[in-house]
């Protein structure tokens, strides 16, 4: 065995090699992006240069393609501390606080890792919040599977699921919430959204820079592997079923070493917040994303000798150190002088925490790695990919779309409701989520399960609403409608608690941009979301893009999922989904007509969505929105619930689900209008001796509110409509809402 | 009441007990892993999470801590000795409490509220409880299936050191157990979380008869 040292870049190809067998080509830099490079260096790059402009010209970090639509976000208002562009945005809550989220996809690799995947999705947006200086006080999760009939799909169901739980139960950060829905076009593209929140006091946020000349770049936490590596590429392709998928692409996660992060950075801010001057997790492309980020927004440069970096295995080549996404790693830049405190800290809670650089005032992404400058690139060209002129098209189907509405089969109207009830998007998911840590830290309200997930703030009387939402099918019938529809739903989630929405953030899981009727489904996407976030006051403070989920040239459904934050400012409001007391007197919210192109009626029935999607009156639901927290805020109202797949015969039967009720109900609509679906629509219910003051209030506004009925102690659940009824057990409809998905997983 | 809650690197229900103690108005110390002299407290708490990462078997690492020293220390002493989830782990780990905690029944985390029947209502845990009262309690644990050998198993229930019961058995637990002391009845283990429910805001606070019934035993001493 040779004990010689050799140098473990020897064996990588020349900057001639790299151009001649188009090396760069393989990391998705294409030929006309190469020569930009090629003539800004005026000289051919050497394998780290090229290796570290694929990374950070990646769609997935340069977001160069995505960019022109993410720049139509509304992002600004009277409670934004902090919008786009930083590891996670800030909404003033009040009091000197501040509420952080973000959400994040990890979608590629939780196709081919699922537990990995999933696990390390967790880990990554956990380290978005702490790096602004905030306690991560919840995780949501929005997930997409193809149908259950199939095994692969069931195996990346327990994958993600068992990552997601691995994860964060172990970090010890209560899962609020989300959603979970299924449709064939997610099969070989799963998608995994997670978001998370925290808590921070306006004193101690911090944001990612590398300001002053001087100061010191300190790498904390996890040692570099191979694990990973260009992982942001990866994320950056399309999958095709003849090709082995990459797994070394995928990270593996380890939550206790970043509890330890976690614990030790909010510490390190709390103890020496004045020598913290940035902090930024290592994300995609690690290294090399947080150093040249927090330059490129400080306007400076970076210095790193790569010899510094901890590492956990041999040989480790600049070109894998800068590019590694192993986890659990953050960097800090520390004012010179007063880094040992910080370090000392770190150390002591066993982390490696190593000064590896120095922040320069030349502008210049200078890497050093035995003795040798091996890449001297300006970051500004680095860090700003040059964006592409992509063509958008009007599907073809959005063009032909039939405007007559699917007139749903409701001959047995028993049966659909109890059908409808069963399918996965709709039926419980409690057989998956009760594997997540919903209540450590003891400060959750409303558990999963209800319309939205609700935490207590201690010491305070404020409490935080939270939720995640898209119907990719509405989207996929209209991507603008669908955009505006998401965000209504997800503040009706919110409504429902007694939460006024204030923020949001965005995951946009989309197929190729590089298909003109993909990126104009991307571009309507974002117009309708910021047409609804303007209207609802809820700026977009932070978001993620997720393109190329498509295998074998077949797209996902337009998948623009909205994750979004409520505020309320008394706890005695906080409201739940079901229903309380027998007796109680029940309203809608809002009115009902024959919407069914889009809904689960017609998938059911029909195999497809097709159609046009109806027109959507986007004040009365607003309207609406605004009489359910009215009255909820004048402590009218028991149980808030709204109306989302299903309709109002699936809200109505959830309803009596978790404290077991009757029901008994008179519906001025159509049996069929029970099923149809229009977000902004409410279930109320309201105690008989509050009935008086309620119906007053229903004169003061512009919403249209009906009562329905009565709460019973009875067990069956009677809806008399204009044209027929449906006369369901409650202990049925329940069993058929419960054993669905326990069933459809054994299979 | 002067109290201790030690945290082990992992460890993540610390801070919940550490609040739930504290709403009891008790005097709480935070203590790390290195704690070494627990003899000013009336009573030690082990909280929920995952020790050391729990990589291993769960607690396998925590009973090496110097902490667990000093608890040993204490629970010969008479203090009481509370571990919780993780906690409960630890103890049995460690000797101080019999038998192991398994792999659920049904592999895979399970996070709910269930149904806990008090036992023995004469215990230092329960003694503002009758027999056959039944609490909602949250659980949150993958490893929480209580298995030892019959003999114990036998001396167990002889001496009244089964504390509490699942109504239902959750976890597959031997005799639904979901709670014991030593033979002392000083140093006392559960899955349950009671500290996750000490607040009517949350929805539940059924864990609060556990700590009035610790709090009295403490002031029963006291006065002795």
């Amino acid at each position: 065995m040779s004990t010689q040292q050799t140098n473990p870049m020897a064996n990588e190809p020349s900057p001639d090699m790299i151009a001649e067998k188009r090396i760069y080509a393989d990391w998705g830099l294409t030929d006309h992006e190469y020569d930009l490079i090629v003539d800004h260096l005026g000289r051919r790059p050497n394998y780290t240069e090229a290796g570290i402009f694929s990374g950070m010209w990646s769609e997935h970090c340069s977001y160069k393609k995505s960019k022109p639509a993410l720049r139509k976000f509304w992002s600004k208002n009277e409670r934004v501390l902090q919008g786009p562009g930083e590891g996670a945005g800030i909404l003033d809550i009040g009091d000197g606080q501040a509420v952080v989220f973000k959400a994040e996809s990890h979608n590629h690799p939780s196709f081919v890792e699922p537990y990995e995947g999933a696990a390390t999705g967790v880990g990554g947006i956990l380290r978005d919040i702490f790096s602004m200086g905030a306690q991560p006080i919840a995780v949501l999760d929005s997930l997409r599977f193809g149908q259950l009939d199939n095994a692969k799909t069931r195996q990346i169901v327990d994958g993600v699921i068992a990552g997601i739980a691995g994860y964060g139960n172990a970090i010890g950060i209560p899962n609020l919430g989300g959603e979970i829905a299924f449709d064939e076009s997610y099969a070989g593209n799963p998608l995994v959204n997670v978001m998370s929140v925290g808590l921070v006091n306006q004193n101690e946020m911090k944001v990612g820079q590398a300001k002053g000349s001087g100061n010191t770049i300190i790498y904390v936490g996890a040692k570099t592997g191979r694990d990973g590596i260009n992982g942001a590429s990866f994320a950056s392709a399309e999958f095709s079923s003849t090709e082995e998928s990459d797994r070394s692409a995928v990270q593996v996660g380890d939550p206790f070493l970043e509890k330890l992060v976690m614990d030790a950075t909010i510490d390190a801010i709390k103890k020496y917040g004045k020598s913290i001057i940035g902090i930024q997790d290592m994300g995609a492309a690690g290294l090399l994303s947080s150093s040249s980020e927090m330059a490129s927004k400080a306007g400076t440069g970076i210095e790193l000798n790569l010899d510094l970096v901890p590492q956990r295995e041999a040989a480790l080549t600049p070109y894998e150190l800068m590019l590694s996404e192993s986890q659990e790693r953050m960097l800090l830049v520390v004012q010179k002088g007063e880094e040992q405190p910080v370090i000392d800290l770190f150390e002591k809670a066993g982390l490696d925490a190593v000064a590896v650089g120095t922040v320069t005032d030349d502008g210049r992404y200078r890497l050093n790695f035995h003795g040798e400058t091996v890449a001297d690139v300006d970051i500004d060209f680095l860090t700003n990919a040059p964006e592409p002129k992509l063509a958008q098209e009007e599907p073809a189907r959005l063009k032909e779309a039939s405007a007559s509405q699917y007139q749903p089969n409701v001959a047995d109207a028993n049966q659909v409701l109890l059908d409808l009830l069963a399918q996965p998007t709709i039926a419980s998911k409690a057989s998956l989520f009760r594997h997540f840590d919903s209540q450590v830290r003891a400060d959750t309200v409303v558990k999963p399960g209800g319309d939205a997930g609700v935490t207590r703030i201690r010491g305070t009387k404020k409490a935080l609403a939270m939720t995640t939402d898209v119907n990719s099918r509405y989207a996929y019938l209209n991507p603008f409608v669908g955009g505006q529809m998401a965000v209504t739903e997800a503040a009706s989630n919110l409504v429902t608690t007694g939460a006024l929405p204030i923020g949001m953030t965005d995951c946009l899981n989309f197929g190729s941009p590089d298909n003109p009727e993909v990126y104009y489904e991307l571009h309507q996407s974002v117009e309708g979301i910021t047409d609804m976030a303007k209207r609802l006051n809820t700026p977009v403070i932070s978001g993620n893009v997720s393109l190329y989920n498509e295998t074998d040239n077949k797209a996902i459904l337009p998948t623009a999922m909205v994750g979004m934050v409520g505020l309320i400012a008394d706890n005695k409001n906080i409201t739940r989904a079901e229903f309380q007391n027998d007796g109680d007197q029940v309203y809608l919210v809002g009115t009902i007509g024959d919407t069914f192109n889009g809904s689960e009626i017609q998938k059911m029935q029909t195999g497809e969505i097709a159609g046009q999607l109806a027109d959507f009156d986007v004040d009365a639901a607003q309207a609406n929105q605004d009489f359910v927290l009215q009255a909820i805020d004048a402590g009218l109202v028991t149980s808030a619930h709204d109306l989302s797949e299903g309709g109002l015969g699936v809200a109505l039967a959830e309803a009596t689900f978790p404290n077991d009720f009757g029901l008994q109900a008179d519906f001025a609509g159509t049996t069929a209008q029970l099923f149809a679906e229009v977000p902004g629509r409410f279930v109320l219910s309201v105690p008989s001796k509050q009935a008086t003051a309620f119906e007053q209030k229903m004169t003061e506004t512009k919403a249209v509110v009906a009562k329905l009925g009565q709460v019973t102690k009875d067990t069956v659940i009677a809806i008399q409509t204009k044209d027929g009824q449906v006369t369901v057990d409650q202990k049925a409809a329940k069993a058929s809402y419960q054993n669905a998905i326990p069933q459809l997983m054994a299979e | 009441m002067k109290a201790a809650v030690i945290t082990f690197p992992g460890s993540n229900c610390d801070m919940d007990m550490y609040h739930a103690l504290e709403s009891f108005d008790v005097d709480v110390d935070l203590l790390d892993d290195q704690a070494s002299d627990l003899s000013a407290y009336d009573a030690i708490f082990i909280p929920g999470g995952f020790s050391y990462g729990d990589y291993l078997r769960s607690g396998a690492v925590a009973k090496f801590s110097p902490a667990m020293d000093a608890v040993k220390v204490a629970a010969e002493n008479g203090q009481l000795v509370v571990g919780i989830c993780n906690g409960f782990q630890i103890l049995t780990e460690a000797g101080l409490l019999p038998g192991q905690l398994l792999v659920n029944e049904q592999p895979g985390f399970i996070c709910d509220e269930v149904n806990l029947v008090v036992e023995n209502p004469d215990s230092n845990f329960t003694n503002t409880m009758s027999k056959g009262d039944v609490l909602k309690v949250p659980i949150a644990h993958g490893e929480g299936n209580y298995v030892t050998d019959e003999v114990t198993l036998k001396e167990l229930e002889d001496n009244h050191q089964v504390i509490f019961r699942y109504q239902e058995n959750v976890n597959g637990s031997m005799n639904k157990i979901a709670g014991i002391t030593n033979k002392a009845g000083n140093v006392y283990g559960m899955m349950p979380h009671p500290e996750r429910a000490v607040d009517a805001l949350t929805g539940n606070d059924s864990g609060r008869a556990f700590f009035e019934s610790l709090l009295h035993a403490v002031d029963q001493k006291a006065r002795a």
